[in-house]
């Protein structure tokens, strides 16, 4: 079972998917309060952007992963500010947030092309990263990496343990009734917009800090769109968005390590391997929500007009 | 007679204006337009063009100006861009990427006054020329150097496109290191991108772990390359542009563009229209592609022996594709005594020996 192949692959796995789960994993928590973001796109180029020039200037990826937090949320207020308070339509807002971000990052980005920082680097965990097979795939990595292993669960624990997650979710199925039991709607909404954008910030920061080590335009290469896909599949539940970022990451993965051992399929049609997965994991998921139904929250897209 | 008249007036009015504008054109500089696929401060491709357009500002004071367009896409977004740069009164366009030929063909029709220079292709008509300079060159000798270098006797190639400038590319390297090495392989690994940084590490750490300890590379933007084989402790060899600061411990050689000269030559030539509609294609004798400098880890001896390869392929008593060539499968591709030319790298889709990698075509 042990064979370097497939680790190898899975840990690929694991680094490549790290990045669009800090994404999706922001997604889920925006979208059960009933904001759509489809931003996220613009959202992780704007936090790659902003962690490196950060890290750049303070020498500390710490601080620039910090910034790239900052970053994302601010833009997740505009989206907030767009969807909530003028109750504009959220698929538009997102698309704006898309180009924008891309154009934000392009023009801020540029002094720092090719700019050396310090980076996070790989730290094998005593212990569990001495476990045969498991150790290699999740427990030698970088300290991002394992900050999603405590931050998914934690969000699952917000989202289904506490009194925020209980009036998050409310305020996603029924912000009528929600309002009515004296949630403040906005405030509960503006909350998950603003921090589900600063965690796709993170996972653009991990790109460019982390494993691409440096910043170029466009870097996140449709990385937000995926994970904007990745909520859908995983039936906004943190834990499953984790499997599905993986699965996403194992494909890529999977992909170039196939053309390192030299097989001789097309690269085009490993290419698609990604995308093809994806595809197949939505159908399979929807034709399963028709019949259980743990689907999208009630409210998601609808804007809230507490005066009506 | 009246209208007959009018017309006369007409023609009359029309001869100042058209004086004016001659005159206007003499004294105004000429505008020079650049469309570049990426960002112009990606350390490879773009860099290189942008590097070349400076050049040409600084060269050629006073008598021209230039527009640059950076990442704009292989779509009808260039043809777009195209557009809009002939409406701000761009005489000569210079489209630097591979897949603007077909939005230069169709721009280009509508045109006739502007003159295109497309890189890349072998392809010229009325008033598109094409460029492009003989990267495979220095690539044969950073694939010397890799040759040298290596000590598990298995390179890394992370590409691009499977198009033949690059195919070029990776069998140049593959032929120089097993010149010096004949048990040297080549992995070659497509990302289906000009530039994709995520994927480009990813790809580079699974081929470290498959024992690869040199890598070359044909992507646009050089710095998660050549940062990332520093980091993991493997060579790295450059490609467009000299990078060696971003690998200051790994960093090889590798090829080096220098479009500067050039891009001056051809605006003189559609200034004093003397320009004319051809593939002008040069190799290291040229002087618009070189080797890079040399990385510290690259010792004397090696250097040594690459500056006479150097010189050999300047001065043309050494040629890097020469007959007999067989491909990969054993067919013969270049007869003994045959030698490359322009139509015949330009259709290169296979593999030499050594290269492991899937192919497009067949």
């Amino acid at each position: 079972m042990a064979d370097p192949f497939i680790v190898a692959v899975l840990a690929g796995a694991v680094r490549s998917g790290t990045a669009v789960l800090y994404a999706a994993a922001g997604e889920v928590i925006t979208e059960r309060s009933g904001i759509i973001n489809l931003g996220l796109e613009g959202i992780m180029l704007v936090g790659a952007v902003s962690g490196i020039a950060i890290a750049s200037i303070t020498g500390s990826p710490f601080i620039g992963i910090s910034a790239a937090f900052v970053g994302g949320g601010l833009l997740g207020l505009v989206h907030a500010i767009l969807s909530i308070r003028f109750q504009a339509n959220q698929i538009a807002s997102g698309i704006v947030l898309t180009i924008l971000g891309g154009g934000l990052s392009a023009f801020f980005g540029i002094a720092y092309v090719g700019k050396q920082i310090n980076s996070f680097s790989a730290v094998k965990i005593p212990f569990l990263g001495d476990i045969p097979f498991i150790g290699s795939i999740f427990f030698n990595h970088d300290i991002m990496v394992y900050g999603t292993y405590i931050l998914i669960p934690l969000l699952a624990f917000l989202l289904y343990k506490t009194k925020l997650g209980l009036a998050i979710r409310a305020v996603g199925e029924d912000p009528d009734s929600a309002s009515a039991a004296g949630i403040r709607v906005s405030h509960v909404r503006y909350f998950a917009t603003i921090f589900g954008a600063a965690l796709a910030g993170m996972g653009g920061a991990y790109l460019s800090l982390v494993y691409a080590q440096g910043w170029i335009e466009n870097m996140t290469a449709g990385r937000g769109l995926i994970a904007v896909g990745l909520v859908l599949f995983a039936g906004w539940d943190p834990l499953k968005a984790m499997f599905g970022a993986y699965l996403f990451g194992g494909a890529q993965s999977l992909e170039l390590r196939l053309q390192a051992i030299g097989t001789d399929i097309s690269p085009y049609i490993l290419g698609m391997i990604p995308y093809l997965l994806i595809i197949i994991v939505f159908t399979i998921g929807t034709i399963r929500q028709r019949k259980v139904n743990t689907g999208s929250p009630t409210a998601l897209g609808l804007p809230y007009n507490p005066n009506k | 007679m009246k209208k007959q008249l009018c017309i006369l007036l007409f023609c009359l009015l029309l001869i100042p204006c058209q004086a004016s504008i001659a005159v206007e054109e003499k004294s105004k500089p000429m505008k020079v337009g650049f469309l570049c696929v990426g960002p112009i401060n990606d350390n490879g491709w773009n860099y290189a063009h942008n590097k070349g357009r400076l050049y040409l500002e600084k060269n050629m004071p006073g008598q021209v100006t230039t527009i640059m367009a950076e990442s704009v896409p292989e779509s009808a977004e260039a043809e777009r861009v195209l557009e809009k740069m002939i409406a701000q009164g761009a005489k000569l366009i210079f489209t630097t990427s591979y897949g603007y030929l077909d939005p230069d063909m169709r721009v280009a029709a509508r045109h006739p006054d502007v003159t295109f220079m497309q890189v890349n292709r072998p392809y010229a008509e009325k008033n598109i020329g094409t460029y492009f300079s003989w990267q495979y060159q220095p690539m044969y000798m950073a694939g010397v150097a890799a040759g040298r270098m290596t000590k598990t006797n298995k390179l890394g190639y992370i590409a691009a496109h499977p198009v033949p400038p690059l195919m070029q590319a990776i069998n140049a390297f593959t032929l120089g290191a097993r010149s010096v090495n004949p048990k040297v392989t080549t992995k070659v690994i497509w990302i289906n991108s000009w530039s994709d940084p995520p994927k480009e590490a990813e790809a580079i750490k699974g081929l470290v772990e498959s024992g690869v300890d040199v890598i070359g590379h044909c992507q646009d933007n050089q710095n998660t390359v050549a940062k990332t084989a520093e980091s993991l402790g493997v060579y790295c060899t450059g490609f467009y542009n000299d990078a060696h600061e971003l690998a200051p411990k790994k960093w090889l050689t590798g090829a080096c563009l220098d479009w500067g000269p050039l891009y001056v030559q051809i605006t003189k030539s559609v200034m004093n229209h003397t320009w004319k509609s051809e593939s002008i294609v040069k190799g290291m004798e040229g002087g618009y592609i070189k080797l890079s400098s040399f990385g510290p880890a690259v010792p004397d001896k090696v250097r040594k022996e690459i500056k006479s390869i150097e010189d050999n392929v300047k001065n043309g008593k050494m040629v890097v594709f020469q007959g007999p060539l067989k491909d990969r499968d054993g067919k013969l591709r270049l007869a003994a005594g045959d030698k490359a030319d322009f139509k015949w790298l330009s259709e290169m889709v296979w593999f030499v020996p050594g290269v492991e990698g899937a192919l497009a075509a067949k």
